[in-house]
């Protein structure tokens, strides 16, 4: 087997990062827009907007603090700003303290403690400043593959999805997984009715065992709310394409999957501890989807969509896959790769793979895709539970 | 005669999936089971959506990559476009009494 490098940033806990931003984290929906503010004022910093961090308990609780901590962690980022506002639920602190934990450069602004947002603002901008300069003089080397997580999402999927971009995917992921790499395929909700296919994938029962609960307990959740889960999934533009049923939509989306043996099943935003194919619990909604594989480590992610989406996230560069030509002429501003010529017949599945590999290790290695251009910074968090 | 693209997935399908616009009366060849015969599809099939390649009855799974894709929710006749108005989906059914994912229509 061939091996493959990028150019990469080793961080202090040893995992290996493809960008070098400083995060202004917002623990808390008060502090978003002084974070905001912070990255206008400091070059080199990046942040996001959210409706989170209080008055959540429980294993929602739990999955929201995961999350945060596994954007603080990702080895995409350099070092961490932690902005609170003092009295949330989500105390800053305690996520600052896990962080900490990386060994990587993570201080905290509370709004109450430094004096309002002009005087929080200053203080998060003050040592932003000083992070993005010494991230600056870092270098990139040379890593092996096997460093990478490579986060796999399908989004306005049509049905050219199921022929074209995410067959390609798969092969990627087969070449990435026998590389020694990582690749996380997510999405529960589009996997319901293709189930069988990857618990005969599974490496041992008991993972085959954990594919079958994570996609029961997800069509549970549609069953509660006492609809046909097709009233919104597949969405009306998937339907529009000539996708008819969640199934349909389903196996097309599990071709993204490859053919490797599949490792383990892990949590929303938990970092996999396995090499190779795993599976991370996570609905079908893109950008939940995308924060939760980025928040459990994901340094990139490759995105097809048939019916095109401008999705990014503020740490991880997205390679966007057109599954059809006229879409990624119409939107070739946030369309990174095309695979439609695979329908047109101009192009084999392999070669188009090939092309998909060779665009991961140079986006690994500092080439920038559509929606970092673009600032597309998007965050959603999976709540599991009501807010009080 | 303008020949139209389409896909059939694997050999068990009763779907195939259009890779043109192929207007209302157009005739395509379908191979299915070694036999190769003339269709003529019935409603103009959009770019990826769906015509039936055989007949199928009302209960009956349809068929796309060689598995279940959803099941017919009246009896479709070859070369009928196969879609949301004559195909209802099996899961995530919260619609259905006791999420009963049986045949439809019980």
């Amino acid at each position: 087997m061939e091996t493959a490098q990028f150019w990469g940033y080793r961080r202090p806990d040893g995992r290996v990062g493809v960008r070098n931003h400083v995060l202004i984290l917002p623990t808390i929906v008060c502090a978003t827009q002084a974070a905001k503010q912070v990255t206008e004022l400091v070059h080199g910093t990046v942040s996001f907007i959210h409706q989170h961090g209080c008055a959540q308990v429980g294993v929602d609780y739990e999955q929201t603090f995961r999350t945060y901590v596994g954007m603080g962690t990702n080895p995409n980022v350099y070092g961490v700003v932690v902005m609170g506002l003092g009295c949330e639920t989500h105390q800053g602190r305690s996520v600052a303290q896990e962080i900490a934990k990386s060994g990587k450069p993570v201080d905290l602004v509370s709004i109450q403690d430094h004096g309002g947002t002009l005087g929080a603002i200053a203080e998060a901008a003050r040592i932003a400043a000083k992070m993005v300069q010494d991230a600056s003089a870092l270098v990139r080397e040379p890593f092996d593959i096997s460093e990478l997580i490579v986060g796999t999402e399908c989004g306005g999927s049509d049905a050219c999805s199921g022929l074209s971009a995410n067959p390609a995917v798969g092969y990627v992921s087969d070449m990435v997984v026998d590389r020694g790499g990582t690749v996380i395929l997510a999405e529960t909700t589009e996997l319901i009715g293709a189930e069988h296919l990857l618990a005969n994938r599974a490496v041992d029962d008991r993972v085959a065992k954990r594919v079958y609960e994570a996609i029961e307990a997800m069509e549970k959740r549609a069953m509660m709310m006492g609809v046909d889960i097709r009233t919104g999934n597949p969405s009306p533009g998937n339907r529009k394409g000539g996708l008819t049923t969640l199934e349909e939509k389903s196996l097309g989306a599990a071709a993204k999957a490859g053919t490797r043996p599949l490792q383990e099943l892990i949590n929303y935003a938990a970092r996999p501890t396995k090499k190779g194919l795993v599976w991370m619990d996570t609905p079908g909604h893109d950008i939940e989807q995308l924060t939760g594989m980025v928040a459990g480590g994901a340094q990139v992610v490759l995105f097809t969509s048939g019916r095109g989406t401008p999705t990014g996230s503020p740490i991880a560069p997205v390679i966007k896959i057109a599954t059809n030509t006229p879409m990624f002429e119409r939107m070739r501003e946030n369309m990174d790769v095309n695979a439609g010529t695979i329908i047109e017949g101009k192009e084999s599945l392999e070669s188009v793979g090939r092309r998909i590999f060779d665009e991961l290790l140079l986006t690994a290695s500092g080439k920038l895709t559509k929606s970092e251009i673009l600032k597309q910074h998007d965050f959603g968090i999976w709540r599991i539970g009501p807010t009080f | 005669m303008p020949s139209y693209r389409f896909v059939i997935l694997n050999a068990k399908d009763n779907v195939a999936t259009a890779l043109d616009d192929i207007p209302a009366g157009s005739a395509v060849n379908i191979t299915r089971h070694d036999r190769e015969h003339e269709i003529t599809v019935k409603q103009t099939i959009e770019f990826g959506h769906k015509f039936a390649i055989a007949p199928i009855k009302q209960g009956e799974d349809v068929l796309k990559y060689g598995e279940v894709i959803g099941v017919a929710s009246t009896d479709i006749a070859e070369g009928e476009h196969v879609h949301v108005h004559n195909v209802e989906g099996k899961r995530g059914r919260g619609d259905k009494k006791n999420g009963d994912r049986s045949v439809l229509g019980i």
